[in-house]
């Protein structure tokens, strides 16, 4: 490893990132626009389901005990309906996610201590049955459709408890931004590298790179290092604007946190850099980098938990760089713990990068051939 | 590594690279001779840049034998790379950098010391004529300026040996003759220069040269030995209708080639069709149109043409 010939290769590719206005404006774009877009969009606890109320008593109780479960905010009233089979019409339809129905014998229901009410939900979205359990109170296995949903004979005034800890905004937010850090990451490194060897491949720059004596380690270290610079500002971004804009605690210290990152950076950028060794465009670079992102989002705990995945599931999830990430930069973020405690998660990180790494180096080849 | 004047920089014994099915080096044998400039002439997809790159170590060869500078190729290529410079045929300088950031990027990049990176490259903006335009980025340059900026980073190391392939395919004639003014001045300096081109201009320019037909050399020597095997071979018509003229001569047997020049024709025969004027003036009275058949002295051209139809005759090889 020649330093001079490295530090050659860093300074040539930030001069280049410089002068590329688009690239310059996505590396911050990137962070901001989606910790926006998502930081207020994703948000697990459903609000305004279109929902459809089949009020048959029609008492001052019953119209109270409706009010009350359109308070809660979960369920905005659309369309009214006389009956039972009206209202699953609608879901069926898809014009209404959800059917409050109360019974002619509501009254009687009450004193009697029955079911007063019977909440139909679209199990087809599993997010919505999530939240019609909540709005019910009751157990998620009793939520699906045709089941009856019973409500508790509990007063109404009891049902205000629903509102009370149903706090969206909040929770959502604080669970997604550590996370985001690992998906913005893991999308803008991944891309950096993996365009990195195939576009001077394109433009017909590696061939006068191969005939000179530069070295393929100090070629594929000198492609990875400025970008580390890049993705940890892009960190920085998204650390500040969670902080700002939807009060994220750090509970853990920020040297934790940024190993963290480093470690994620380094592990997607060696990635790309294996992804752009075999890759013949950049066009295929780029479909491969898809092919990886899909099951990181979708797998890693991002979106849905890891827990609840089949084992099968979970093994490949293992190997994904962000699944590790997300326990490091949660466990750091939100229950203050310390990196070494994860050390597991930082061993496997730090494993893949040196293997893909290695990869990447044995796979290019100084030769046309 | 060093190479004495008269010694041989370049050797190949039957060099062979298949792409599949394709031949696109078919056995060539070669000699380079050090410190001259040799010229690989031949149209497009002779295997004039898969020679030059098995050459540098950047193909390997399918079969034969390579020594460069003398170290073995593709085994030494890595020892091999220090001593030498590409110039590829595409413009492979970072169009998104600036001469001097280029300039820069490639002197640390082939280990030219720290401290004599500065002097050398001043040295090179004012030979090459960069000094109003060091900040200009190469992509935004004209071609002749790119190739003379792919010149100066390709000798930015001093190398012993240099590649060029085809390096003036996308230049204006005046930068062209510039250019090969730097090429002679390198030459003078005691670098071996190996131009690829398909220029009979550029190829009359060169010490010695080889001339490659689908994979195949079909000719080597200096410019003035292969003109000099086709001596009493080529002739001029001059006639009233050299079209009429030209239809004549193309079939008759023996004739390898006939061009038209302006209001003249000019006729390249094969080495063993005896009294030739006699035959060329025989089928052009027949054929009707008035003309005088003039020997003419054969030119690089006529030599092109010799050695590619020879090929066909035999019809050894498929292209």
């Amino acid at each position: 490893m020649n330093w001079r010939r490295l530090w050659a290769i860093v300074i040539k590719e930030l001069r280049q990132m410089r002068r590329d206005r688009v690239t310059l404006a996505m590396i911050m774009a990137i962070p901001v626009i989606q910790l926006v877009l998502f930081g207020y969009a994703i948000n697990t606890n459903l609000r305004g389901l279109a929902t459809g109320v089949a009020d048959q008593a029609d008492t001052a109780g019953s119209r109270a005990l409706v009010m009350d479960m359109l308070a809660t905010g979960v369920v905005a009233p659309v369309a009214k309906a006389d009956t039972p089979q009206e209202l699953m019409a609608m879901i069926r339809a898809g014009k209404v996610s959800i059917g409050i129905v109360v019974p002619p014998d509501f009254e009687r229901r009450r004193i009697d201590g029955r079911a007063v009410a019977q909440v139909l939900v679209d199990g087809s979205d599993t997010t919505v049955q999530g939240a019609a359990a909540q709005l019910a109170q009751v157990p998620i296995d009793s939520a699906r459709p045709d089941t009856r949903a019973p409500l508790t004979s509990t007063p109404v005034s009891g049902r205000i408890s629903v509102v009370a800890f149903y706090n969206p905004q909040r929770s959502s937010a604080v669970n997604i931004v550590p996370g985001l850090i690992g998906v913005i990451l893991t999308m803008t490194m991944v891309l950096f590298t993996a365009i990195a060897i195939v576009r001077e491949r394109e433009r017909g720059n590696m061939e006068l790179l191969i005939a000179t004596p530069l070295t393929r380690s100090e070629l594929m270290v000198g492609k990875v290092l400025p970008y580390v610079a890049i993705g940890l500002v892009q960190t920085s971004v998204i650390l500040a604007l969670g902080i700002w804009l939807f009060e994220v605690p750090i509970r853990g210290s920020v040297l934790d946190v940024y190993l963290a990152s480093s470690l994620l950076i380094l592990a997607n950028l060696t990635l790309g850099l294996l992804i752009s060794t075999r890759a013949q465009s950049q066009f295929q670079a780029m479909q491969m980098m898809i092919f990886v992102f899909l099951p990181s989002i979708l797998l890693s705990g991002f979106m849905f938990p890891f827990a609840g995945m089949p084992r099968v599931v979970q093994w490949i999830a293992e190997a994904l760089p962000l699944t590790h990430f997300l326990r490091l930069i949660r466990g750091v973020m939100l229950r203050g713990a310390g990196l070494w405690e994860m050390w597991g998660d930082v061993l496997a990180l730090a494993v893949f990068t040196v293997a893909m790494m290695a990869l990447a180096i044995l796979r290019f080849r100084k030769r046309l051939d | 590594m060093t190479t004495d004047a008269g010694s041989v920089a370049i050797r190949a014994r039957g060099l062979t690279r298949r792409f599949g099915k394709l031949v696109a080096v078919d056995h060539v044998d070669l000699e380079v001779p050090a410190k001259r400039v040799y010229g690989f002439l031949g149209p497009n997809g002779s295997g004039k840049s898969t020679t030059i790159r098995m050459l540098c170590g950047l193909l390997t060869p399918t079969d034969g034998e390579i020594e460069v500078l003398g170290l073995k190729i593709p085994a030494q290529a890595d020892e091999l790379r220090p001593h030498i410079g590409y110039m590829t045929q595409k413009f492979s300088l970072f169009e998104d950098l600036s001469v001097r950031e280029n300039l820069e990027f490639l002197a640390a990049i082939q280990g030219v010391p720290k401290a004599k990176t500065k002097g050398r490259i001043d040295e090179l903006i004012g030979q090459y004529h960069f000094g109003d335009r060091q900040q200009q980025l190469a992509g935004s340059m004209s071609g002749g300026q790119k190739q003379r900026l792919a010149l100066a980073c390709a000798v930015i190391h001093e190398p012993e040996l240099l590649f060029l392939d085809e390096p003036t395919s996308a230049v204006d004639p005046e930068s062209r003759r510039d250019f090969w003014e730097k090429l002679f001045e390198l030459a003078d300096n005691g670098t071996t220069l190996l131009v690829s081109t398909h220029l009979m201009d550029e190829a009359e320019r060169c010490h010695r040269l080889a001339i490659l037909d689908r994979g195949a050399l079909v000719a080597d020597g200096t410019p003035r030995e292969l003109t000099a095997e086709l001596d009493g071979r080529t002739f001029i018509v001059d006639t009233a209708d050299p079209r009429a003229a030209q239809r004549a001569l193309v079939e008759l047997p023996g004739v390898l080639g006939v061009a038209q020049v302006g209001n003249t024709l000019r006729v390249l025969v094969a080495e063993d069709i005896g009294d030739v004027t006699q035959r060329l003036d025989q089928a052009l009275a027949t054929a009707g149109p008035k003309a005088d058949v003039v020997p003419a002295p054969p030119s690089l051209e006529d030599v092109f043409v010799a050695a590619t139809r020879k090929g066909d005759a035999h019809g050894e090889r498929t292209a």
